[in-house]
């Protein structure tokens, strides 16, 4: 059988894509994570009386440390099965990302294990926001002087 | 195409293991062990794989009558780079070993190969085994198991288990009669989340070249079990075949089919990895062959062969499907 047929063939039996679905769901978790994130930020700010700097960071750290518990009680994967960007996206996945992979590195020991392996999937977020930091960083340097 | 003939090969004994996910799927009773923890009680997912693979030769051999030194040669491979579950497990057992890889078609190809050696009267009993590990295969193939992303309806779900065969020339009531090593067959196919679409031409590349140079037709067989397409490449199998104007007449399934119940596990498209097709036929197809519900069957388990470096560096999925034909003999 040629690789034409096999070609044509196979279309016939890709599933479908839910682009829309996921969007969809996407948008509304992604927007629920982020009214609630919004509700803790007010709580810093009524309950604790930080300033609005301060009440960010604390979310954000809160979220990270949420995130961070989920994926250990082996909860959080199947919520980001649901909501695929909704939680992928926020600092939620980058949490998510880091706690899985030292999980998965547990069994290999401390260095080598944790280690070395925490950043395996994130590490492409830092290595490109580090260089693109720098590069408009630079850019805004040389035009508008820092 | 060598077709590989056996007159003097019949199974001894077999077993089969599972994990949580199985003992929880439709073929659960006819398994011999399973564990309710995807640790079984040890401290990392490869020891527990090994666990598997433990207890599955542990409970062929006992079921044989057999002890580890009566072995003249094992032979066995699972997903694991290094084949470490084989290699970690056999170093205890001080028998002849050979190791073998063929992704999830490791299962047929252990099994001809161990049967190569009691037709030739080179061992009076042999054992092949295979096993695979659902957390220890995602972790190496592909995500760490808790990273929240969201896996395509394609994926497959391996199967955590594994499965043990002796072999050996005194008459049971299960022969092997022929061993059909396939060729490896590329398509082009690049993506690692549909590996049953990836497969299918591969064991239609088999098949059909068995059928035609033994002159037989699909329904000489019982059944003829592919390892696991799942519910797309096995529906793209059965498109490619009836195109080609096979009659099927309901003699094809699929082992990663029948190891899950698709409509109430969340396993996504199906069962797959080595211990797929090795544990549904060790369990399921042997038990009805020995029954004599089947006479004459033939499992074709289907490997793809990527490595994650290659997908990475653009490559295709080549894929491999070897089949086992076993008879009933009265």
């Amino acid at each position: 059988m040629n690789q034409k047929k096999i070609k044509d063939t196979a279309k016939k039996h890709a599933p479908k894509s839910h682009y829309v679905k996921n969007e969809v769901i996407a948008f509304l978790s992604g927007g629920a994570l982020a009214i609630a994130a919004q509700f803790v930020m007010m709580a810093y700010q009524t309950l604790l009386g930080v300033d609005e700097k301060t009440a960010i960071s604390m979310t954000v750290v809160t979220v990270i440390l949420i995130t961070a518990i989920l994926t250990g009680l082996g909860i959080y994967d199947k919520f980001a099965q649901v909501c695929g960007a909704g939680l992928f996206i926020p600092i939620s996945g980058f949490a998510n990302s880091l706690t899985a992979c030292a999980l998965e590195g547990k069994s290999e020991g401390l260095i080598y294990g944790i280690g070395s392996n925490m950043f395996k999937l994130a590490g492409s977020v830092l290595t490109y926001g580090i260089a693109s930091a720098f590069v408009f960083g630079m850019i805004r340097f040389i035009l508008f002087g820092g | 195409m060598a077709i590989i003939q056996f007159h003097d090969v019949y199974v001894t004994s077999r077993s089969a293991v599972g994990g949580p996910v199985e003992a929880k799927g439709p073929l659960a009773e006819q398994f011999d062990k399973c564990y309710e923890d995807t640790y079984c009680g040890e401290d990392c997912f490869e020891k527990a794989e090994r666990r598997l693979l433990y207890d599955a030769s542990d409970i062929a051999l006992r079921k044989a009558q057999l002890q580890v030194s009566d072995l003249d040669v094992l032979v066995g491979g699972d997903l694991l780079n290094q084949l470490m579950s084989s290699h970690y497990f056999a170093k205890d057992l001080q028998v002849p070993f050979i190791g073998m890889y063929a992704a999830c078609a490791t299962s047929s190809l252990v099994i001809g190969t161990a049967a190569m050696w009691i037709e030739h009267h080179m061992a009076s009993h042999a054992m092949a085994f295979t096993s695979s590990h659902t957390a220890a295969a995602e972790r190496q193939f592909r995500f760490p198991n808790e990273y929240g992303i969201q896996k395509k309806d394609t994926t497959t779900t391996t199967v955590c288990g594994a499965g043990a065969i002796v072999l050996g020339t005194k008459p049971s009531n299960i022969k092997v009669t022929a061993f059909v090593p396939g060729k490896i067959v590329d398509w082009n196919h690049t993506d690692a989340n549909d590996m049953g679409l990836a497969m299918a031409p591969a064991a239609y590349d088999t098949l059909t070249t068995y059928l035609k140079e033994s002159k037989q037709k699909i329904t000489d067989f019982d059944r003829i079990v592919t390892g696991d397409l799942s519910q797309v490449g096995f529906a793209f199998l059965t498109d490619l075949l009836t195109q080609e104007q096979y009659e099927i007449e309901n003699r094809l399934s699929d082992c990663g089919l029948m190891i899950y119940d698709n409509s109430k596990q969340d396993v996504f498209c199906g069962g797959s990895g080595c211990a797929c097709s090795m544990c549904v036929s060790m369990s399921d197809l042997l038990n009805r062959l020995e029954q004599g519900e089947y006479h004459r069957i033939m499992v074709l388990a289907t490997g793809a062969l990527l490595s994650p470096v290659a997908v990475q560096q653009k490559g295709t999925i080549p894929c491999i499907a070897h089949g086992i034909v076993y008879e009933r003999s009265e």
